[in-house]
Parts: structure tokens; C-alpha cells; sequence
């Protein structure tokens, strides 16, 4: 027997009756939500553009050959040696060469693979560039521009110049900020540059690049593959990394495992790389969270306490309600649909104070040399939030209901009227 | 003549501070239409009694029975609906809800009891108020109106759901002698006009003398 209207009736009425304790009960859950709100778009917008300045420009896994020693050492295959102890010392590295064997059928067998995005070939090499007498160390990438922007977003970090002039200039290189800074030189000069052998070549700058990490804008430069290729006196075979994105992030560790197994090449997924990063990024969002569910929970005990207030000035109405024939139930789901509503409407305005918070950040001018993309603070506009928040206004009125109204349920209303 | 509300060898023990036997096998019938008082010294038990009868206390042995059937052991939520439907209640104080208005205060229990509409339940609600002759007040505040008023609206919250009987504790004792006349009064009438039951308790001996029958309790027994 449940009658939602006259329940629903008799908590508006208290709750209106009571208006100031209602607002002060609700504005707590306002500035919960709304604090949860703004920190957690704030927060992961700030995760989100770390990441990206990390995540969207490394490969998910990267392939090369790796100088290393061999793993069974050459006695160990002697026969007459096979039952005893050999120890050998000062092991060094094995020579191979450093380009990927067979590298132009490989690159085209991941690329058919369904959960391979891309996979493209790069030339890495070892340079100098040369300023008059000086020499600067620096490392030279040959790429093929335009695939570099489609799977790496490779264009946010040319400030000036695009990947289509790199292509279309078969020797122009991508300087670094850096380099180009110290060597003062500007888009349209001509840069020397010299191979570890030591043969001179000139390029024309037809951009500037810059990732936001200081040491790597000093000393990386790009060029076209084949201009890479051409500067080190290679075949068009000779690839020294391929760099592999995938649909999904979470399959690079099995499918690079798979490719080491596989090819007897070095691969490394993105997550064994930035193992740290990562880490970072789970506890800022602990932070967040921590932080938010704090606010929620100081809130939550303060329409507890009103509530509980509430119910010792209405026993009287309790006991009354009770001897006009309304059921415990009924009362306690009078004093629940009170804290719901305070939920509710508490919630729904946090969220549009948060929501307003947040544009009114993203609008805040906030610009880095780091970060040559970024213009205003980032925040991560996710609808999830928002049914996060609400969520959580709910459940967490929904306790702080919960007691009190258990207690208005068990009052003995023959002790109240009794008592009076 | 029809029994409205029985009780059968009604004990009741108060467990605290000590053992305490507070009702001795209570037996008595009320019928249609009876306007019975049940007197008593203070302490005597004729409250407890009345809450027991009432349905609101049920730690007790014993049978009752109400309309003939027995309601002893029911669940709590039935016996609310029961209490809703069957039994109307006065109390000394006038327990309105202090923030409600008159009229919402007697339509309160009808719209609980949902069997009307809500138009049907404010008409009868204007019509109880018009027995009483407060209906003038009954967009006032229930916090607004004067003592003697609220024992009537009281009175008309009781009636609204048409009960089997009316349950009063001491409904008078807080009015001076103007008022809990004009409480008699309408007692008197309703229960010779409507032929409604009432069981009153009451400390008032002029009030009890002018009622139909008289049950006496002493020391947790009926003497008369």
C-alpha cells in the first residue's frame, strides 16, 4: 500500500517549510558535484594532453635491431664441450648489420595484419651539423612525412613548414627548433650536415620542428626516407626501424612479442617504453578521484545531519502519521524521497556549475613553448562525467537518507504521543 | 446488536525497569453506535489499554478482535491499514501537522487510504469540516488556529475515512469547560446520528457520567 503522491506531497512540504536548511543541505551536494566536476575534466584533459604529447607521436610498437650479444656463445655448440662448465669472458656484441632484413615484404605483411593501423618504414642515423668549423652532434630520421601525420599526428609538431613540403622537397629537411635557434637559422636557408663517414651534404630547411621536449628539438632533424637512404649511401631497402600502430593500444605487448618470436627482430610496445608515463597518469587520476569522492562524502554527512535534525522536529508529525494509519514504510520513504530530491536537485546544479566551470577554464590562455599545439587550458569535455557525478549525488544522498529515515521508521509512535 | 471491537484476556507486562503486570485479563465488547468512557486513577492502565485496542502497541497477550475479526499477530503494515480504514483517533494534544493546512490535514488519512478520488476526498473533507462547524477555517494554517479549533479539526481527520469507531485519549483534558462541552457535543451526536462507536478515556467525571456506559479500571483490571 504505497501511495507515492501523498508521500511525495508531505516531503515537498517539508522540504519547503524548511527552505533554507533544504538550499544549505543541497548546495553542499552543489559544490561537491560541481568541485568533482571541474576537477575531473580539468584533471583528465591535463592527463589526456601529457598523453597525447607522448603517446600520439611514439609508435605502439617500435621494430629494429637491437646490438646485443649471442645469447648461446659460439662454444656452447662444440659438442666435446657439452658436459662441461665454459666461462667466457668479455663477451662483446655481435656485429650485424643495422637494417631490418627483408624490410620492404615485412612492412607490407604487418600492414595487411586487421589490427595493424599502419606500419611505416624509417632510416635513423647519426649526424653532424655543420656551422662553419663547428660541428653539432644530432640525429637525422628519414620518414615518409605524409604517413608520419596520418598515424603519429607528426604535424603538430612542425611550427612552421607542413609534411607535404618535406615530401615534395626531395633534399629540404625538418630541422629541429633547437638546432635551428643556435645555428640561426630560419625556414629557406641551406643547412650542411655531414655523415658519421664523413661525407657533406647541403639540404634546404623547408621547416621547423618542434616536439616540446627541449633535448630532443637540439639534435632531431627529418628528412624523406629516400633522401635518408641516399645520404648514407644505401639501397632502398635499407630500413633501420618500422614503426607499427595498432587499432588497439592493448594488443601492442602480445603482438610485439609475437614479432621477436617470430622475425628475430627487437620490437617494443609502447607500454614496456613508457611503463612510467603510465604510471603517472594512474595517479593523477587516484588524485582526482580521491578528491572528488571526499567532497561527496563531506556532503553526503551534511544532509545526513540536517535530516537527522529534521526528523527530531518532526516526531510529533511521525507519530501522527503513524496513528493515522501511514506504515513505517510510508514515513521512512517520506524522509528518503526528502533526501533524493536534495540529491537531485543538488546534483543536477553542480553538474551546470561544473559544466560552466569548465568552459570558463578552457577559455583561460594558457600557452607553453612545450606544448606548441595547446592555446587554453585543456579540458576533457566526456559526457561520462556527468552520469558519473549525478550517479554518485544519488547513492550518496541515498545513504545519508537511508539512516535517518530507518530511524523515523522504528519510532513507536505510543511513546511520543505519550510522552507529550 | 453488532460487536464493533472485542477484547479477549488482554495482558500486558511493562519489561522496564521491572517486571510489571499492567493489565490483568481485560475483557469487554463495544458495540455499534456505543459511546463508552473508560475511567480510572492515573496509572491505573486505561492508556495502555486504549493503545493496545488502538493497534499501535501490539506487545501484549491476548486476542482482539475488530469488526468481528481477529487482528492479533497481523503484520504491522496491515494493521496500519487497518487503523487507516477502520479506527479514528483524538488525542489530548491535537497533533496536526503544524505545516499543513486544515482541510490537508483532515484529507491526509482519505488520500493515504487512496479509495477516492482526490476531488471526492475534499468534498467529503469540507463536509466533515462542515459538521464541525469550522469549514471557515479550512485554508488556515493548522498552526494558525486556536486550541478548541484544533481538537475539531482533530476530531474531523478522525472521521474522514467514515471508521468503525473513534479512540480518544483524554481529548478533553486540554480544553476548558466551553470547549470540551462542545467536544461532548459532537461526540454525542455523532454516535446518535451516525450511530458511530466511541471509546474514550477520560479523567472527567462529568464527561464519563453523560456517556452510555462506563468501563472502571483499577490496578489493570476492569471493576465495572
Amino acid at each position: 500500500m504505497l501511495n507515492w503522491k501523498v508521500i511525495l506531497n508531505i516531503a515537498k512540504t517539508h522540504l519547503l517549510t524548511k527552505l533554507k536548511q533544504t538550499a544549505i543541505a543541497a548546495l553542499g551536494v552543489t559544490f561537491g558535484i560541481a568541485a568533482y566536476i571541474t576537477l575531473v575534466s580539468f584533471m583528465t584533459g591535463l592527463n589526456k594532453m601529457l598523453d597525447d604529447l607522448m603517446l600520439n607521436q611514439t609508435p605502439h610498437i617500435r621494430i629494429y635491431n637491437e646490438i646485443e650479444p649471442s645469447d648461446p656463445q659460439p662454444v656452447s655448440l662444440y659438442d666435446k664441450f657439452e658436459n662441461s662448465l665454459n666461462i667466457v669472458h668479455s663477451i662483446k656484441p655481435k656485429l650485424t648489420q643495422k637494417k631490418i632484413h627483408n624490410a620492404l615484404p615485412f612492412i607490407k605483411y604487418l600492414n595487411e595484419d586487421k589490427n595493424v593501423k599502419g606500419a611505416i618504414p624509417q632510416v635513423k642515423t647519426q649526424i653532424f651539423y655543420i656551422a662553419g668549423s663547428i660541428e653539432i652532434a644530432g640525429n637525422l630520421t628519414g620518414i615518409i612525412p605524409t604517413e608520419e601525420a596520418r598515424l603519429f599526428n607528426f604535424r603538430d609538431y612542425i611550427t612552421i613548414g607542413s609534411p607535404e613540403k618535406l615530401q615534395n622537397t626531395d633534399n629540404g629537411i625538418l630541422l629541429g627548433a633547437g638546432i635551428a635557434s643556435k645555428m640561426s637559422l630560419d625556414v629557406g636557408d641551406r643547412i650542411q650536415i655531414s655523415t658519421i663517414k664523413g661525407d657533406v651534404f647541403p639540404l634546404k630547411i623547408v621547416g621547423i620542428y618542434q616536439s616540446g621536449v627541449a633535448d630532443i628539438d637540439a639534435i632531431q632533424s627529418f628528412v624523406n626516407l629516400k633522401t635518408a637512404q641516399r645520404i648514407l649511401g644505401e639501397a632502398e631497402n635499407y630500413i633501420t626501424d618500422i614503426n607499427v600502430k595498432l587499432h588497439d593500444l592493448d594488443k601492442a605487448f602480445l603482438m610485439s612479442k609475437k614479432i621477436e618470436q617470430q622475425f628475430g627482430l627487437t620490437a617494443i610496445d609502447i607500454k614496456t617504453a613508457n611503463a612510467q608515463f603510465e604510471t603517472g597518469t594512474t595517479i593523477r587520476n587516484l588524485i582526482t578521484y580521491a578528491v572528488s569522492i571526499t567532497l561527496l562524502i563531506v556532503a553526503g554527512f551534511g544532509i545526513y545531519n540536517i535530516l537527522n535534525m529534521l526528523i527530531y522536529e518532526k516526531m510529533n508529525d511521525i507519530a501522527i502519521l503513524k496513528a493515522t494509519g501511514f506504515s513505517g514504510k510510508d514515513v521512512q520513504y517520506i524522509f528518503m524521497s526528502q533526501a533524493i530530491i536534495i540529491g537531485i536537485v543538488g546534483g543536477l546544479l553542480g553538474l551546470l556549475i561544473g559544466f560552466v566551470f569548465t568552459n570558463i577554464i578552457n577559455t583561460i590562455p594558457f600557452r607553453t613553448e612545450a606544448l606548441p599545439t595547446i592555446e587554453t587550458y585543456p579540458i576533457n569535455f566526456n559526457g561520462w562525467f556527468y552520469v558519473i557525478g549525478i550517479t554518485f549525488a544519488m547513492i550518496s544522498t541515498f545513504f545519508a537518507g537511508y539512516l535517518p529515515s530507518q530511524k523515523a521508521k522504528k519510532i513507536d509512535p505510543v511513546k511520543i504521543i505519550r510522552g507529550q | 446488536m453488532n460487536t464493533v471491537l472485542e477484547a479477549k484476556h488482554i495482558n500486558k507486562y511493562f519489561k522496564k525497569p521491572v517486571l510489571f503486570h499492567v493489565l490483568k485479563d481485560i475483557n469487554f465488547k463495544i458495540n455499534r453506535g456505543e459511546f463508552t468512557s473508560i475511567m480510572g486513577k492515573s496509572g491505573c492502565g486505561k492508556s495502555t489499554l486504549l493503545y493496545i485496542l488502538s493497534t499501535m502497541d501490539t506487545d501484549y497477550e491476548g486476542q482482539l478482535f475488530l469488526n468481528n475479526q481477529l487482528i492479533t499477530g497481523d503484520k504491522r503494515d496491515q494493521l496500519s491499514y487497518l487503523r487507516n480504514k477502520h479506527i479514528g483517533f483524538v488525542f489530548q494534544f491535537h497533533y496536526l501537522l503544524s505545516e499543513f493546512s486544515v482541510l490537508e490535514n483532515v484529507m491526509l488519512p482519505a488520500k493515504k487510504l487512496g479509495e477516492k478520488s482526490l476531488k471526492e476526498i475534499e468534498h467529503d473533507g469540507i463536509q466533515k469540516l462542515k459538521i464541525l462547524n469550522i469549514e471557515h477555517l479550512a485554508k488556515k494554517r493548522a498552526s494558525q488556529i486556536s486550541g478548541g479549533e484544533k481538537q475539531r479539526v482533530a476530531i474531523a481527520r478522525a472521521l474522514i475515512n467514515s471508521p468503525s469507531i473513534i479512540m480518544g485519549d483524554e481529548p478533553t483534558g486540554n480544553l476548558d469547560s466551553h470547549n470540551s462541552d462542545n467536544v461532548f457535543r459532537i461526540f454525542k451526536q455523532l454516535s446518535e446520528e451516525q450511530n458511530l462507536s466511541l471509546l474514550i478515556v477520560t479523567h472527567d467525571e462529568d464527561f464519563a457520567k453523560r456517556t452510555d456506559r462506563i468501563i472502571t479500571m483499577e490496578d489493570g483490571r476492569i471493576i465495572s
